[in-house]
């Protein structure tokens, strides 16, 4: 055994260095930083920041503001969950079929994963506009009397849902169909012999089978969910009447148009807050249905 | 044990290694003896860098021991850098604020006070200099201010075979007009203001009203001139419809809309003069904007500030006031078209009006008289908002203007006062 291989555990850890550094600036230091920074008055330019105490977070959770925030985000989870789950779930087993031109199908669809946010957003904003859009014209086509997508507080945030949805479908759904193609094919040949049809097959194998990708779909959706920004910043910039002001959307107008620093942390901490609670429960509730094999 | 030590070591060296080339701060007087002043700006991005450029080369020539480095950033994103540039210590030893950040910057400390004894400011217009000072204090010297007009598309007006707007004008004579524009065509739209907090303060100015009482100390928001102000903004969309709503704009922006010849008035600031005057197919004048009982109108102004930390506040002082007060950066200023200069003597204002269109840029000098300012208050910006988010509803038509205004004043004066 030379010196090099006696000590390995050390140069391993010498080598890690540079990385460990690079997290402990760029990413423990500022979360650790915002922290403090939450119970501070800073504005930025004012120069040393004060301490407030909790001040920050009394004045978020007695601003209505700060509800009607959470219950938007509600909404938005409400309405995109169970469809991006579903519809990806769907997609991923036309995928797994043997359909014909099913390989340019999934690259159609993957397409929009590789738009930038902004653009795609920008795109979507003028083809929602309700006086001039392409969607409320092609509406008229048909009969149909389109809304003001991004201007009536009914359908602001249902647009917001569908875009999101038009993103991120080609990514979830390609998951998932991994998640399928990883399922042994002689489950399915018991099956067929023991007299199974497709519906149960669909319930006794694959449900189970393709489970643990469901939950971290899931966990990915709510986390994504919680974050939500770019779509609502450039279609809607949280209006109108703020029916899409969301979580992040606050911590960056508090933090870089109003220069509020500590509350915006506040936010900030907040929202980790909530994400780890959620995600906690998540592994707790996956023992009832996530099965490993 | 041991190894982790090592591992700490290795840690704190990178960081010391980090640490130290910060140290290294560049000496403020290079070896001629020339100062060297960093100067960071807004208002010559898009189109009149060359101008900034001659007003500090004429400057340079009579200072030679004085050299400026000028830095321009877009407006989106000049605020954010520059606090974080104040936060940083890295401040620019002078710097452009408009009225609106102004007091801010100077609450926080972050701008010296600036002695005026030794400058020449004789030919800078009394209200713009006295907007930047704070207890009789300068904290600011001004640079260029500019304020709202009515400006209007002269070809819908024959068309209409209506007369054109005077300095007289109420907005009931706008209304008449507006009307027989509208009735041009369904994609025709008389008059175009704004509904938000910045038409708001001024507005209710024109029917006598204001959003706070005369030292600040309390809103007025739900007072009966603010209420009736805010009644007929809105009815300019939602009753007449001669103002086009946020769906009949069609994601357009106002300008947009006047130039495109689908608008027969926009109130708007005479900063758009260039780009009516290269874009515009039509001929275009203005006059001062209608009141309801009285006249009013907005009065922005940006000004050259000087970092607190900056060592070289003599030299920037100098630059400053060189380009606030001299007649020759004002003539430059004025020659450019690029806004009003502050430092008005005859020989400015006759270069500045000579720039045609508009014809009529005396209405320029007649709305001076009229000039309003919104509360000086360090989070204007966030009441701004609040107040928008209220007023949005009334247009919305889910709140009257008064359940509106009422809410606002409540929640407001909440917040912000109480």
């Amino acid at each position: 055994m030379n010196k090099l291989q006696k000590n390995i555990g050390f140069y391993i850890i010498l080598f890690l260095v540079p990385c460990i550094l690079g997290y402990v600036v760029f990413s423990l230091l500022p979360m650790f930083s915002a922290l403090y920074l939450s119970f501070t008055d800073w504005d930025i330019i004012g120069g040393t920041p004060d301490l407030i105490g909790i001040k920050n977070y009394v004045d978020i959770f007695t601003d209505k503001e700060f509800s009607r925030v959470l219950l938007n985000t509600f909404k938005f989870i409400g309405l995109y969950i169970p469809s991006i789950m579903f519809m990806s779930f769907l997609v991923a087993n036309l995928f797994n079929s043997k359909v014909k031109g099913v390989g340019g199908f999934r690259v159609l669809l993957f397409i929009p994963v590789l738009t930038s946010w902004v653009a795609g957003s920008i795109i979507w904003r003028s083809a929602l506009n309700g006086q001039y859009g392409i969607v409320n014209n092609l509406l008229s086509l048909i009969g149909i009397d389109g809304p003001g997508w991004l201007t009536d507080t009914s359908w602001s945030m249902v647009s917001i849902v569908m875009v999101s949805l038009w993103k991120d479908i080609g990514f979830f759904s390609l998951i998932i169909f991994g998640g399928l193609r990883g399922i042994d094919k002689t489950y399915y040949e018991a099956a067929q012999i023991d007299g199974a049809n497709r519906f149960q097959m669909m319930r006794k194998i694959t449900l189970p089978l393709v489970s643990p990708t469901l939950f971290f779909v899931l966990i990915t959706t709510i986390i994504n969910s919680f974050q939500l920004f770019p779509q609502v910043m450039v279609m809607t910039g949280g209006g109108p009447l703020g029916s899409t002001q969301v979580l992040v959307e606050r911590i960056y107008i508090y933090g870089f148009r109003y220069f509020r620093m500590g509350y915006a942390s506040a936010y900030a901490v907040i929202l980790l807050a909530i994400i780890v609670f959620v995600t906690l429960m998540q592994m707790l509730l996956q023992k009832k249905w996530v099965f490993y094999e | 044990m041991k190894k982790l030590f090592v591992l700490l070591i290795a840690v704190l060296a990178t960081f010391t290694l980090v640490a130290c080339q910060e140290e290294t701060t560049v000496d403020v007087t290079t070896t001629e003896g020339i100062v060297e002043v960093e100067f960071l700006n807004y208002s010559s991005n898009g189109g009149q860098e060359d101008t900034l450029d001659a007003m500090v080369d004429a400057f340079e020539t009579e200072n030679p021991n004085i050299q400026i480095n000028v830095e321009t950033l877009g407006y989106d994103d000049y605020f954010t850098q520059l606090a974080i540039r104040v936060a940083g210590n890295q401040a620019p030893d002078v710097f452009e604020l408009n009225i609106e950040n102004f007091r801010a910057y100077a609450d926080k400390g972050a701008i010296a006070e600036i002695d005026t004894s030794d400058l020449d400011l004789t030919n800078v217009h009394e209200t713009t200099l006295s907007a930047f000072q704070i207890d009789g204090d300068q904290y600011g010297l001004p640079t260029k201010f500019s304020n709202v007009v009515l400006i209007y598309n002269k070809d819908l007006f024959d068309d209409a075979s209506i007369a054109y707007p005077t300095d007289t004008w109420t907005w009931d004579d706008e209304l008449v007009a507006a009307q027989a524009i509208s009735a041009l065509g369904s994609d025709i739209f008389g008059v175009f203001r704004p509904i938000q907090t910045w038409e708001f303060y001024k507005t209710v100015a024109q029917n006598g009203g204001a959003m706070m009482n005369a030292d600040q100390t309390a809103f007025t928001l739900n007072s009966d001139e603010n209420v009736e102000a805010l009644e007929m903004m809105i009815a300019r969309v939602n009753d007449t419809n001669v103002t086009p709503t946020t769906e009949q704009m069609g994601g357009m922006g106002d300008w947009d809309l006047f130039l495109a010849g689908r608008l027969g008035m926009i109130v708007t600031g005479i900063w758009a003069f260039n780009h009516f005057a290269e874009n515009a197919t039509f001929e275009w004048d203005i006059c001062v904007e209608p009141g309801i009982t009285q006249k009013a109108t907005h009065f922005f102004s940006d000004a050259l500030v000087i970092s607190e930390s900056s060592e070289v506040q003599e030299a920037a002082a100098k630059f400053a006031a060189f380009i606030s007060g001299s007649e020759e950066a004002a003539l430059l200023r004025a020659n450019a078209n690029w806004d009003l200069p502050v430092a008005l003597t005859d020989d400015v204002r006759d270069a500045y009006t000579a720039i045609t269109p508009p014809e009529n840029k005396e209405a320029v000098f007649s709305s001076l008289d009229y000039l309003v300012m919104p509360p000086s208050l360090e989070r204007f910006g966030e009441v701004a908002d609040d107040l928008q988010s209220f007023v949005d509803q009334a247009i919305a038509g889910t709140l009257t203007a008064q359940e509106a205004l009422d809410q606002a004043q409540a929640y407001i004066q909440d917040k912000y006062i109480d």
